[in-house]
């Protein structure tokens, strides 16, 4: 199989590391050869934050470049919009409505676009927004945005749903794994 | 058991199956995790040394006394350590010793961009170079083997994508080793002139040896593809660039081992050949030594520069011509760049010193964001402990005029690494300096490692802690005073207080991380909109959790942990 690339983006702190293991864990579990690339350090703080998933028969790059990814899952709109140039044609963009300011946009020396999920998708994307932030709260806490997205990606992967439940109990700790299992339901069922 | 580890977890349990029994690091974006993984196994003794060059001592230590050890440290860590480092290419070992040097390629997180390879060349320690989760614990363990075998310290170089890539790892068992017998050798070991003559002899013979073994070593791989238009020598991450970029259009020869290089096998490889090309990133050391060993048919730097990282559509453009189509917006998107987290005891400082219009000697942290937009209080920023050093030097230049006028900023472990010596000098050299500790009790941008200010070693568990106020005093620092950076007014009375005084004085501004697990928050704040008239003076302080909705302030409930300095700076209460 042709290697597939995949996206987990949004702003440091908003939990795309854990995404994209609970992905890794899954995609290893299916029988793939798998490359999941992290950021750490000074663009933890805050900054945006890019992880790559790859997976296929062999994978040799562990980096996504413009016009190769299969699919962006933006835990920010600003964000989507940022690594919209990475989609390849036709593919999807799964994002959380959610909108966070940038510092130039804290400071007045920029301004945050608006009507972004509209442009989006007249820009070809094929686009699902989701409030992932109120399904997260719903589940018992925000922090779990992340999980919310991974269950939207899943309701679109032909993955079998126990490789996702145990993908969770390997990578999330036991006393948030219920409260995690239930934002992962919400966003598949969005 | 096959697992998905990162670059840096399988560096770990490559020290582990190898039978590392010590392992001593300072920490690095990104060579950190290798020495937190390698923690988690009871058989290791693993610890946080305050700097690198302690580090690479223990390390070389140990393996003198007959255990297998190893010490981790990113690129500029290596400068530190530099010292041990040449010194330990002559006396060898006796267990094996390795050491990771992470470099970072595009500066994620990083001062500089510097080709650790140099240091490998100079020192004539030999150096290996995975691309990989699964080489890492490969190359790792033959290492071990190898630095027995040559008896020198080996070098395993990482790069920011190699350390922070996950790929599958096969687990193996470890192997327990005895410790080696250890004999007093001083003509191997006490390194005076006499006997450090002998093992440069030694050293270069041993140097002839590596080459020889780089010929037909395993770790140096030829890929022959019967398609292919040209031949391609590359090394760590951009190999894998190049095999997902060019596949069987090209023939590659991957070098797994970077010093010393091989010969006859460059030679032979591009001989087959009418264009060779070097894809390896940073400086063109493989290229320079092609062309060193009379290989001509060479290009590398002139297709891909000296900067940054490479990647696979780099390659296929450069020399395919080949890019791929993408959408793109048409509008601008803001940039986002890294800030100090909501509730950061940083800002509450960094305020204070921006509205006294003071003059900043910065350091390397997360407090290093404090020279960033909107609080720009920051003029310099070099390496570990400069801060304090460089502003006696730049007070020693200008006299009076600054000394009542500039301040240094140092967190609590890189004061810890390398900041005491600075102070050392300002006591003892009668300058009249002001340096600011910021004791956020962790070692904070790496992500949160002890340190021997905090009270806890590498495992967690309870160790003695150094008194920064008490250590300030007996360095022969006497004006020395402990601040809350949550409290705007106290903190700047501080400040202004120590710049006047026509002494040395030490500001240690505390507050744990607000990131820490233990640190417990306050509610969030709300803003008042019948108060609020949107003067703007809360944005100043650069805090995340707070933007501008129709002209009034909001406060992001999901980012504030309710430190209270924006409470503080409204002057129309209705920050509550």
């Amino acid at each position: 199989m042709e290697t597939k690339s995949i996206m987990i983006v949004g702003v440091g702190g908003q939990g795309s590391l854990l995404a994209s293991r609970l992905l890794g864990n899954v995609l290893l579990a299916q029988g793939y050869d798998v490359k999941v690339s992290e950021v750490h350090g000074m663009s933890q703080r805050g900054g945006s934050v890019v992880t790559y998933v790859k997976y296929g028969d062999k994978v040799y790059s562990p980096v996504i470049e413009k016009g190769e990814a299969d699919a962006v899952i933006s835990f920010e709109l600003l964000e989507a919009a940022r690594c919209l140039p990475y989609l390849k044609k036709g593919g999807h963009l799964i994002t959380s409505t959610q909108q966070i300011d940038p510092m130039p946009v804290i400071t007045g020396a920029a301004q945050y676009p608006e009507n972004l999920t509209e442009k989006l998708k007249a820009a070809g994307a094929e686009l699902v927004a989701v409030d992932a932030l109120s399904l997260a709260e719903q589940a018992g806490t925000a922090k779990a945005s992340n999980v919310v997205l991974m269950g939207v990606l899943a309701s679109r992967m032909d993955f079998p749903e126990e490789l996702w439940q145990k993908a969770l109990e390997q990578c999330v700790p036991p006393k948030f794994l219920e409260l995690n299992k239930k934002a992962f339901e919400l966003g598949k069922n969005a | 058991m096959k697992k998905l580890m990162l670059g840096n977890e399988a560096f770990a349990r490559g020290l582990y199956e190898a039978g590392c029994k010590v392992v001593s690091s300072y920490p690095g974006t990104p060579s950190t995790e290798i020495t937190e993984e390698v923690a988690k196994y009871d058989e290791v003794y693993a610890e946080w040394a305050p700097n690198e060059k302690v580090a690479m001592e223990t390390a070389l230590g140990a393996s003198i006394a007959g255990a297998r050890s190893f010490c981790g440290m990113k690129h500029v860590g290596l400068n530190v350590a530099a010292d041990p480092l040449y010194t330990a290419g002559y006396t060898g070992v006796n267990a094996g010793m390795v050491i990771a040097v992470a470099d970072d390629q595009g500066m994620h997180s990083s001062q500089n961009e510097q080709d650790s390879r140099h240091h490998a060349i100079a020192s004539k320690v030999p150096m290996l170079e995975p691309s990989d989760s699964t080489e890492c614990k490969e190359f790792v363990k033959l290492a071990f083997e190898l630095s027995e075998q040559f008896d020198a310290p080996f070098i395993v170089r990482m790069s920011t994508r190699v350390a922070h890539s996950q790929s599958i790892v096969e687990m193996e068992d470890r192997k327990e080793l005895e410790l080696k017998p250890y004999e007093k050798t001083p003509q191997k070991f006490v390194m005076m002139p006499a006997y450090a003559k002998g093992r440069h002899v030694f050293v270069e013979e041993r140097t002839k040896k590596l080459i020889e073994y780089a010929e037909t070593s395993p770790l140096n791989r030829v890929e022959i593809s019967d398609k292919a238009e040209f031949g391609v020598i590359t090394n760590g991450a951009a190999y894998q660039y190049t095999k997902e970029a060019l596949g069987d259009r090209v023939s590659v020869l991957k070098l797994g081992m970077v010093n010393p290089l091989p010969v006859k096998l460059i030679q032979d490889f591009a001989a087959k050949y009418e264009r060779i090309v070097v894809i390896e990133e940073l400086d063109g050391i493989i290229e320079e030594h092609c062309r060193n060993i009379g290989v001509t048919n060479v290009e590398g730097k002139n297709i891909f520069g000296y900067i940054g990282e490479i990647n696979q559509a780099v390659i296929a453009e450069k020399l395919m011509g080949e890019k791929k189509d993408f959408a793109a917006l048409e509008e601008n998107i803001p940039v986002r760049p890294p800030v100090m987290c909501a509730g950061c005891p940083h800002r509450g400082l960094f305020y204070c010193l921006k509205k006294l219009g003071v003059t900043v000697s910065g350091d390397i942290g997360c407090y290093t964001l404090g020279a960033a937009a909107p609080l720009n209080a920051i003029d310099t920023t070099i390496c570990m402990g400069a801060s304090i050093s460089g502003l006696h030097g730049f007070n020693k230049a200008r006299g009076a005029e600054s000394e009542h006028n500039s301040v240094a900023v140092i967190g609590d472990s890189t004061f810890m690494h390398s900041g005491m010596t600075g102070l050392v000098n300002i006591a003892y050299n009668n300058s009249n300096s002001t340096v600011i500790i910021l004791d956020n009790s962790i070692t904070g941008m790496t992500g949160h490692q002890q340190n021997p200010t905090t009270g806890k070693n590498l495992k967690g568990d309870p160790a003695a802690a150094v008194n920064l106020e008490e250590l300030c005093k007996a360095i022969g620092i006497k004006r020395v005073r402990v601040t809350d950076p949550y409290k705007l007014a106290e903190t700047e009375a501080a400040i202004k207080e120590e710049l006047a005084a026509d002494e040395a004085s030490v500001i240690i501004s505390r507050r744990p991380c607000a990131l820490l697990k233990y640190v417990k928050h306050n509610p969030p704040f709300a803003v008042d909109t019948e108060k609020c008239v949107g003067c703007k003076a809360c944005m100043k302080l650069g805090c995340p959790a707070i933007s501008i909705r129709d002209k009034k302030a909001v406060i992001d409930h999901t980012q504030c942990v309710g430190c209270g300095i924006c409470k503080e700076q409204c002057k129309f209460g209705a920050i509550g």
